[in-house]
């Protein structure tokens, strides 16, 4: 039976990752191959994405089980799952790959894979893919209007007004300039060179730090993320969660980076020392931060709700509603390519 | 700081009429002999008529209207230095008919500015005053996700007057992807963005407004109700001008019943008044007219005050002469 045409399928390159990937269109009729995937959702982040599951796929929801009867939820149904699909909350760890025997693809509603046990699905030989490019204009986005915000207060100067302030104690106080600082980046992948295209613009001298320094870019770099916090005003998290990078962000940073100097975190949680930030900036030896991201999502510090010097977003780095359809088709993409035995859109293994 | 009792009065002296931010004073102080007529036991009349003789040299905020009245009680001067780049406070027709040279803020503000109205505009899409306070308030781990916001990527930006502060909101905003389309009262053919010549017909082609032109008779509500139809139910609209250049009871009872995106506001027609039901809403920032006020800025415009004071008294020309014919 042939597979019904879709946009997918128009690509015409052979290639085993797709330079051009054509978007996953809605309007199409899944192929059968398609109906009769077993996917497991783990997670609720994106309703579009559950819909299109639903509608094309055998679905499986995670968190509709609690999660002490995961494993005999997933004994259940392991003859089923085929694929997963996972989120930057819950993904696909070294435990559920081994309750899930038929599992071949994980496909990440994410560019990052910290949740994702590579070496396991290397092990396995499971396809996994991720959706990078889509997100990166709006998370680079959000670095730079969180740098703002923190530098220029705007979120206490909206409380000061709401809260009837402006009236009753007066103008608001000075803030520190924006354009023209030295903009530190950590990890100049897609959305590091994306955040230094927009810092740019803003007259900002841009500095990095990477594994190794990157050949086609004028950017001042840096070996040491130490180094790169003491030579410049805001720091900003880019690069993927690995072994490696935990905690990359330390006190030993935190104070090189000092109390004139701003944070910003649209990375992972566990890139900054939590507990080390929040001394930090209680004590002054850190002059702001903006974080989007938690060592222990939705958990926040609560230390930090009382300080003005910081600005707090429950990880909304892709959070609008064309990115995260966007994403959601790139998934549904791979997956229809997985079923119909075509490359797949962006895979990573 | 130098006491001018101290020091024997070489300095020429700089009148001011009234109070400038402290920044300010101590910035011409260091160098000048500044007047400051409310120091003096003195009625204003004659302290002005007893400096009359010496005041070539006066200092004013937008506080102060400079006009004929004034200008003929200080006969010798030869220089208005103003610490705003607005400058509809001053007869400029009078000050040039009396060979008077004018000289304001520049361009001194217009990173500061720019920055603040991307940073509004930022933080209206994507949510970002209102997820912070979700955040704070311990809402995340109880109510879940916050709802989605808007991307700013291939947006159209109406920009309401392409002077300093919107050509640099302007040049910053392309590297987000924004297409930009402008008004202002005339075409500017060297820059590489479409010209509307009417603000109507370029709130049609934009999906946001962004106004930072300056407060004339002719600008008075020049965000009215026309405008914000053209722009449409998902327009936003951010005022880094003045308060008065948006229809503001119009602008909040568009956000009330819907027929508005959302706004940005840093200015307001009657501050620091703010219309109460702006504070129950989600997809609006406000914030108290502080888009210029950066300590960087201050400090540099204190240098630049002394500059063209010093300028003056050295006769040579102002840094940032104000000519009124450019307006």
């Amino acid at each position: 039976m042939k597979p019904t045409k879709c946009r997918v399928e128009e690509r015409g390159t052979e290639d085993d990752r797709n330079p051009n990937p054509k978007p996953f269109s809605s309007l199409t009729t899944p192929p059968p191959a398609m109906e009769s995937l077993g996917v497991l959702l783990t997670f609720p982040a994106n309703s579009y994405l559950e819909e299109e599951l639903s509608k094309r796929c055998k679905l499986f929801r995670l968190w509709e089980t609690p999660p002490e009867n995961w494993r005999q939820f997933l004994r259940a149904n392991a003859g089923s799952i085929r694929a997963l699909v996972g989120t930057s909350t819950v993904g696909a760890d070294a435990e559920m790959i081994d309750a899930l025997p038929a599992l071949e693809i994980v496909a990440s509603c994410s560019v990052g894979l910290d949740k994702v046990d590579l070496a396991k699905c290397r092990e396995r030989r499971i396809r996994v893919t991720n959706t990078p490019d889509v997100l990166t204009d709006d998370v680079a986005d959000l670095a730079i209007g969180l740098a703002i915000a923190t530098m220029r207060r705007i979120c206490e100067a909206d409380r000061y007004v709401r809260s009837g302030a402006w009236n009753a104690k007066g103008d608001y106080k000075l803030t520190s300039k924006f354009s023209g600082k030295t903009i530190g980046i950590i990890g100049l992948g897609r959305i590091g060179l994306a955040i230094a295209k927009r810092a740019e613009a803003f007259d900002c001298p841009i500095s990095y730090y990477s594994r190794s320094e990157k050949p086609h870019t004028n950017y001042k770099y840096y070996s040491s993320v130490v180094d790169l916090a003491a030579n410049c005003h805001i720091l900003i998290v880019a690069c993927a969660l690995t072994e490696e990078t935990r905690h990359i962000v330390n006190r030993e940073v935190m104070d090189a980076l000092g109390p004139k100097g701003v944070l910003v975190n649209i990375g992972r949680g566990p890139h900054v020392d939590e507990a080390e930030l929040v001394s930090a900036l209680i004590e002054g030896r850190l002059g702001g931060a903006a974080l989007d991201v938690f060592e222990h999502e939705p958990h926040v510090p609560e230390q930090l709700f009382g300080l003005e010097n910081v600005v707090l977003v429950p990880h909304v780095g892709t959070a609008t509603w064309g990115t995260r359809k966007e994403m959601a088709d790139l998934v549904l993409g791979n997956l229809e390519a997985h079923a119909t035995n075509k490359p797949l859109l962006t895979p990573v293994l | 700081m130098a006491s001018s009792e101290e020091q024997p009065e070489s300095r020429p002296p700089v009148l001011l009429l009234r109070m400038v931010a402290p920044a300010y004073d101590d910035a011409v102080s260091a160098k000048f002999h500044v007047l400051r007529p409310w120091e003096s036991p003195l009625p204003r009349d004659q302290f002005l008529a007893a400096h009359a003789g010496s005041v070539r040299a006066l200092l004013i905020s937008s506080l102060v209207t400079l006009d004929d009245a004034t200008l003929d009680a200080l006969p010798r001067l030869g220089c208005v230095v103003t610490t705003s780049s607005g400058v509809n406070h001053i007869d400029l027709a009078a000050c040039a008919r009396r060979g008077i040279a004018v000289a304001n803020a520049g361009t001194v503000f217009s990173a500061d500015a720019a920055d603040y109205a991307v940073g509004l505009l930022i933080d209206v899409l994507r949510r970002v005053s209102t997820s912070d306070r979700y955040v704070r308030r311990g809402l995340w781990p109880v109510k879940g996700d916050y709802p989605l916001g808007f991307k700013l990527g291939g947006k159209r930006v109406g920009i309401v007057g392409l002077g300093s502060i919107g050509s640099e909101t302007a040049k910053r905003l392309v590297a987000f992807g924004c297409t930009i389309l402008y008004y202002s009262r005339k075409n500017k053919p060297s820059v590489p963005y479409k010209y509307f010549p009417n603000v109507c017909d370029l709130a049609a082609e934009s999906d946001i407004l962004i106004v930072s032109c300056a407060l004339t008779s002719e600008t008075h509500h020049i965000i009215n109700k026309d405008v914000m139809t053209a722009l449409g139910k998902e327009g936003i609209i951010v005022n880094v001008g003045r308060g008065p250049l948006v229809d503001e009871a119009e602008l909040v009872r568009r956000l009330m019943q819907g027929e508005l995106g959302g706004a940005g506001l840093d200015v307001f027609e009657n501050e620091p008044a703010v219309p109460k039901e702006l504070f129950l809403m989600d997809n609006v920032v406000l914030t108290p007219h502080r888009a210029i006020f950066t300590s960087e800025s201050l400090a540099d415009l204190g240098q630049l005050l002394v500059a063209n004071l010093e300028a003056f008294f050295s006769n040579r020309p102002l840094l940032t002469p104000v000519n009124h014919n450019d307006l």
